[in-house]
C-alpha cells in the first residue's frame, strides 16, 4: 500500500450508492439533523456553565444566612437586632456576621440607579443594594481593593419606609468600571448621586459581589451602603471558620430561637445551596441537553449500522466474487468505511448549514448570542468520527465474507 | 385477515429482530422526549380558567417616568400605583374588580405548645373570590362592607385550616395573624389554578396563598406587603408617602362580560388618564391597556424561552428517530423481497401485500408508543427532581397527553413506513422467484 489514495474506488462507491440513493439520503439526513441539534444544544449548555462558572465574588463555602421576623407585639426592634448580632458574633467558630437586607444569587433584593450627576432625567446605571454593618465585608467573605471599610461610626438606622440614604458606599469594581469610563481607579473618593439627588461618595471598591438576580446583565454591579434595617423583618448574614459551617448553623439558629420567644428564626440557608437553587434551572437544562445529545449520537450511529448490515447482506455474493478476484479483506473493509465516510461528508455539509439556521432563529427567538464557528468545526469532525466507528463493524463483517461465498448459490 | 397480517407482522419482527428493537428504542425515545416536553409546554400555556377567561382584563396604566417608557417596546407598567388603583377599585366601574397585592404574617396558633409560623398571603379585594370562582370547603369571602370598614376578616385554604383547626368548619373562628384577631369567613377548598394568572408578578407557577385579608387593611401597617415594588420617581419618608408615592405596587383586575363593557372600562381609564396628565402625571396618556387572561399570560410569556426551545430540540430529535425508522424499515422490506415475491406469486395482490406491511409498521409505532409512554413518564419525574417544586404541576400526563403519545407513535411510524412499504410493493415477483 505505498499510495493510499491510489486505489480509493470512489468512483465505483459513487455509482454504487446512486443505485440506493434513498438508503444513502436517509444516512445523511440523520447526520445533519444530528449535527444541527448536537452543536446547538452543546453551544446552549457552554452559555449556561460560563454563566454559572462566573465567581459570586464572596465566601460561599464559609457562609450562611438566615431570616428573622419578630411576631411579638411592643418590641424594640434596634436593641434585639444588637443583641442577636452580638450573640452571633460571640458564638465560637464564627468569623463575621452582618444584618443584611439582601441576599446574592438568592434572586429577591433592591436595586436603585447611581448616577454621577444629579437630576431628574437622567439616566442612572442600575446596582443592586446591601445595606450592611462594619463587619459586612469580613462576613461576605468580599476583597476590599481600594478605600476603607465602613467604620461602626458610619452605620445609620434605616426606618421602613425611609427613603434616605447615608453619605458613604463601597462599589464593585464592575459598577465603578460602568460608571467611570472603564477605569475603577477613577471613582475612588467620587461623589455619585442616588434616588436622583442625594448624594453620596464612594470610599470603597470591592473586588466583586454578585447581586441577586442571577439572569440580569447588571449582575456584577452592586453596592454597600452602611445602614441597618429597623424593621420585623430582618437578615443575618454569618461566615465561619473554614469548614464549621454546616456544624454552626443549626447552633446558631437554635441559639437565637431560644434567646427569644417573640420572633421566628426561618429560612437558614447556606450560600452553597442558595447557589443551587439560582441555577437549579440551568444546571437541568443542561443535564437534558447531555442527555438528548448522547441518546441522538447513539441512535444516528445504531442507524449506521444497521443500514450498513444491511446492505452488506445484500451484497454478500457481489462481495465473494471482489474477494474472489483478488481483494484483499482490507480494500473490502476499506470500501465501505469510504462509502460511509462520503454519505457522512454530505450529512455534516448540510448539517453545518442547518446548525447555522437553527442558530440565527434561536439567536432571533430567544435572544441566545451567535455560535462559534470552532464548535462547529468540533461538531463536524465528532460526527465524521461516529460515523466511521459506526461502520467499522459492519465493513469488519464485511472483509471476514470468504471468497468462496461468490461460487455458492444465495447466502 | 387482520389477525394473519399481525402474525407475519411478529414473524417478521421475530426474524430481524435486532433492528426490529433498534426502532422500536427509536421511536420511543423519540416520543418520549417529545412527550415530554411538549406536556410541559402544554400544561404552562394552559388556560387556568377557560369558561370565563375571556371576560377578566388585567389593568394596566401608564403612569411610569415621562422621559423613559416602563418597558423597551413601550407597554405600560405591570402594576399600578396605591393612588391609581385605590381610585379605579373605588369608582366600581366594571361588574366585579378585585384590586390586590401579596403580603405576609406570622400566625399565632391557639395553642400555646405549637410554634407560630410565617404564612404566605394575600390582600384583596372582596370580588376575588367571585371574579376567579374560588372554591369554598366552608363559609365565602368576605363583602364589600368588610373592604371599607377595614373589617379583621380572614379567609384560610383548607392546608391551613387543617393545621390550626383539624379540618373541622371553622367560619366565624378566630386566627391571631400579627398581633389581632381576625374571623374566618370561609376556608378555600383545593384550588390551585397554574399558571397563577391571577397575580405572576413572584413565578408564574407559585402555589396558591395560604391566607386572604381585605386589601383596605394594608393601609394599617399590620402586616408585610410582598412581591415587587417599582419606584421611578423619589419620595419622601414615611407610609403616607409611599402611598402617594409613583411606586407601583398593585395588581387590579375587572369583570367586564361584553365587548362594550370592555370599551366603556378602557375609555373610563382613559379619561382618568387624561385628567391625571392635567395635573402634571401620566405623560402617555394613550398608553393603557386591558388585556384578558390568555392575552395576559401571552404577554408575560410564561411559557419560559427554555421549555421552548427544549420542544422544538424535541421535535428535531423525533424527526431524527423517524428517518432513522425510514431507512431501517426499507432495509428490512427490501430484505424481504424475495419472500415477498413468493407472496405474490401465490397470488397476494399489491393492496394485500400495501396492508400487511403499513399493519407491520403500525405494530412497530405501537410498541415505540407505548415505551415512548414508559419513558416520557420518567422523563417527567426526572424533570420533577431536577427543576424542583414549582414544575410539579406542570408534569403530569393526563388523558388527552397519552391519547396523544400513542397517537403520534403509531402515526410516526405509519408515515415512516409509507415510503418503504410502497418500495416493498414494487417489487417484480419474477426477479425474485428466478434469483432464488
Amino acid at each position: 500500500m505505498l499510495n493510499l489514495f491510489s486505489g480509493l474506488e470512489l468512483g465505483p462507491i459513487f455509482r454504487a450508492l446512486m443505485r440506493n440513493k434513498i438508503g444513502a439520503l436517509l444516512i445523511a439526513l440523520q447526520i445533519a439533523l444530528t449535527l444541527t441539534i448536537m452543536v446547538n444544544a452543546i453551544f446552549m449548555m457552554q452559555e449556561r456553565s460560563q454563566q454559572m462558572a462566573r465567581p459570586s465574588g464572596l465566601d460561599e463555602t464559609n457562609t450562611f444566612y438566615l431570616s428573622n421576623t419578630i411576631f411579638a407585639q411592643n418590641y424594640n426592634t434596634q436593641t434585639a437586632l444588637q443583641q442577636d448580632l452580638q450573640r452571633i458574633r460571640q458564638t465560637p467558630g464564627v468569623v463575621a456576621a452582618t444584618q443584611i437586607n439582601a441576599i446574592p444569587l438568592s434572586g429577591g433584593g433592591w436595586s436603585m440607579g447611581l448616577q454621577t450627576k444629579p437630576g431628574d432625567d437622567l439616566e442612572g446605571t442600575g446596582t443592586a443594594v446591601y445595606m450592611v454593618d462594619e463587619q459586612g465585608i469580613d462576613a461576605l467573605g468580599v476583597e476590599l481593593i481600594a478605600g476603607e471599610n465602613f467604620q461602626s461610626s458610619d452605620i445609620v438606622w434605616r426606618e421602613v419606609g425611609s427613603t434616605k440614604w447615608p453619605p458613604k458606599t463601597m462599589i464593585t469594581k464592575a459598577l465603578a468600571e460602568a460608571m467611570f469610563e472603564g477605569d475603577w481607579k477613577k471613582a475612588l473618593g467620587k461623589t455619585v448621586y442616588i434616588d436622583n439627588h442625594q448624594p453620596v461618595q464612594i470610599t470603597g471598591i470591592i473586588n466583586g459581589l454578585q447581586a441577586p438576580w442571577n439572569g440580569w446583565n447588571g449582575v456584577e454591579r452592586s453596592m454597600l451602603v452602611p445602614q441597618q434595617l429597623d424593621g420585623r423583618g430582618s437578615r443575618y448574614f454569618i461566615r465561619t471558620e473554614a469548614g464549621r459551617r454546616d456544624e454552626l448553623m443549626p447552633v446558631i439558629e437554635k441559639m437565637l430561637a431560644d434567646s427569644d420567644r417573640g420572633r421566628i428564626i426561618r429560612n437558614v440557608t447556606s450560600m452553597e445551596q442558595t447557589r443551587d437553587e439560582s441555577y437549579q434551572e440551568h444546571q437541568a437544562t443542561n443535564t437534558i441537553l447531555l442527555t438528548v445529545i448522547i441518546v441522538l449520537t447513539l441512535i444516528t450511529g445504531f442507524g449506521i449500522v444497521g443500514l450498513a448490515m444491511f446492505s452488506i447482506n445484500r451484497r454478500t455474493r457481489q462481495i465473494g466474487t471482489r474477494r474472489a478476484l483478488g481483494a484483499s479483506q482490507w480494500q473490502v473493509m476499506r470500501y465501505f468505511m469510504l462509502e460511509n465516510l462520503l454519505i457522512s461528508s454530505a450529512g455534516v455539509v448540510l448539517g453545518a448549514a442547518g446548525a447555522v439556521g437553527l442558530n440565527i432563529w434561536l439567536v432571533s427567538t430567544f435572544s441566545m448570542s451567535p455560535l462559534s464557528p470552532v464548535l462547529l468545526v468540533i461538531g463536524v469532525v465528532a460526527l465524521l468520527i461516529v460515523g466511521q466507528l459506526a461502520v467499522s463493524y459492519p465493513a469488519l463483517v464485511a472483509s471476514r465474507i470468504s471468497p468462496a461465498t461468490a461460487t455458492r448459490g444465495r447466502a | 385477515m387482520f389477525s394473519y397480517y399481525i402474525k407475519l407482522a411478529y414473524l417478521s419482527c421475530k426474524r430481524t429482530w435486532g433492528m426490529t428493537l433498534l426502532m422500536v428504542c427509536a421511536i420511543g425515545l423519540g416520543i418520549g422526549a417529545s412527550m415530554t416536553t411538549i406536556t410541559v409546554n402544554y400544561l404552562m400555556s394552559a388556560n387556568p380558567i377557560p369558561h370565563k377567561s375571556e371576560q377578566l382584563f388585567f389593568v394596566q396604566l401608564d403612569s411610569w417616568e415621562p422621559n423613559n417608557p416602563y418597558s423597551d417596546d413601550g407597554d405600560a407598567p405591570e402594576q399600578l400605583t396605591y393612588r391609581d388603583g385605590t381610585y379605579l377599585w373605588q369608582a366600581q366601574k366594571a361588574k366585579r374588580q378585585s384590586i390586590q397585592s401579596g403580603m405576609s404574617a406570622v400566625i399565632e396558633p391557639a395553642d400555646k405548645e405549637v410554634l407560630p409560623f410565617m404564612v404566605q398571603g394575600r390582600a384583596n379585594s372582596a370580588d376575588f373570590f367571585s371574579m376567579f370562582d374560588v372554591p369554598f370547603l366552608f363559609g365565602s369571602g368576605w363583602d364589600h362592607q368588610a373592604d371599607l370598614k377595614k373589617e379583621r376578616v380572614i379567609v384560610i385554604n383548607a392546608e391551613l385550616n387543617e393545621r390550626l383547626f383539624g379540618g373541622k368548619d371553622s367560619t366565624g373562628q378566630t386566627v391571631r395573624m400579627a398581633g389581632e384577631d381576625y374571623k374566618v369567613t370561609g376556608v378555600i377548598n383545593r384550588w390551585n389554578p397554574k399558571p397563577k394568572f391571577y397575580d405572576i408578578s413572584t413565578g408564574a407557577f407559585n402555589d396558591v396563598e395560604e391566607v386572604f385579608v381585605p386589601f383596605s387593611l394594608i393601609t394599617e401597617q399590620k402586616f408585610n406587603r410582598s412581591g415587587n415594588t417599582n419606584c421611578w420617581k423619589p419620595s419622601e419618608s414615611g407610609f403616607q408617602a409611599f402611598l402617594d408615592s409613583e411606586c407601583i405596587w398593585l395588581q387590579l383586575w375587572v369583570e367586564l362580560p361584553t365587548e362594550q363593557d370592555k370599551q366603556d372600562y378602557l375609555s373610563f381609564m382613559n379619561a382618568y388618564a387624561k385628567e391625571q396628565h392635567q395635573y402634571g402625571r401620566f405623560a402617555r396618556t394613550d398608553n393603557n391597556k386591558l388585556r384578558d387572561v390568555m392575552q395576559w399570560l401571552e404577554n408575560q410569556q410564561v411559557v419560559s424561552d427554555d421549555a421552548s426551545m427544549m420542544m422544538a430540540m424535541s421535535l428535531m430529535f423525533l424527526l431524527v428517530c423517524l428517518l432513522n425508522t425510514v431507512g431501517l424499515l426499507l432495509a428490512k422490506f427490501l430484505g424481504k423481497a424475495s419472500e415477498i415475491g413468493v407472496r405474490q406469486a401465490l397470488g397476494a395482490s399489491r393492496n394485500d401485500l400495501f396492508i400487511q406491511h403499513l399493519i407491520e409498521s403500525g405494530c412497530i409505532g405501537l410498541a415505540g408508543g407505548l415505551l415512548g409512554l414508559v419513558l416520557a413518564i420518567l422523563g417527567l419525574e426526572a424533570i420533577k427532581v431536577m427543576y424542583g417544586d414549582w414544575i410539579r404541576d406542570l408534569a403530569q400526563l393526563d388523558f388527552s397527553l397519552v391519547a396523544m403519545a400513542i397517537g403520534l407513535a403509531i402515526a410516526s411510524a405509519l408515515l415512516a413506513g409509507l415510503y418503504p412499504t410502497w418500495r416493498a410493493c414494487q417489487v417484480q415477483p419474477s426477479v425474485q422467484l428466478k434469483s432464488q
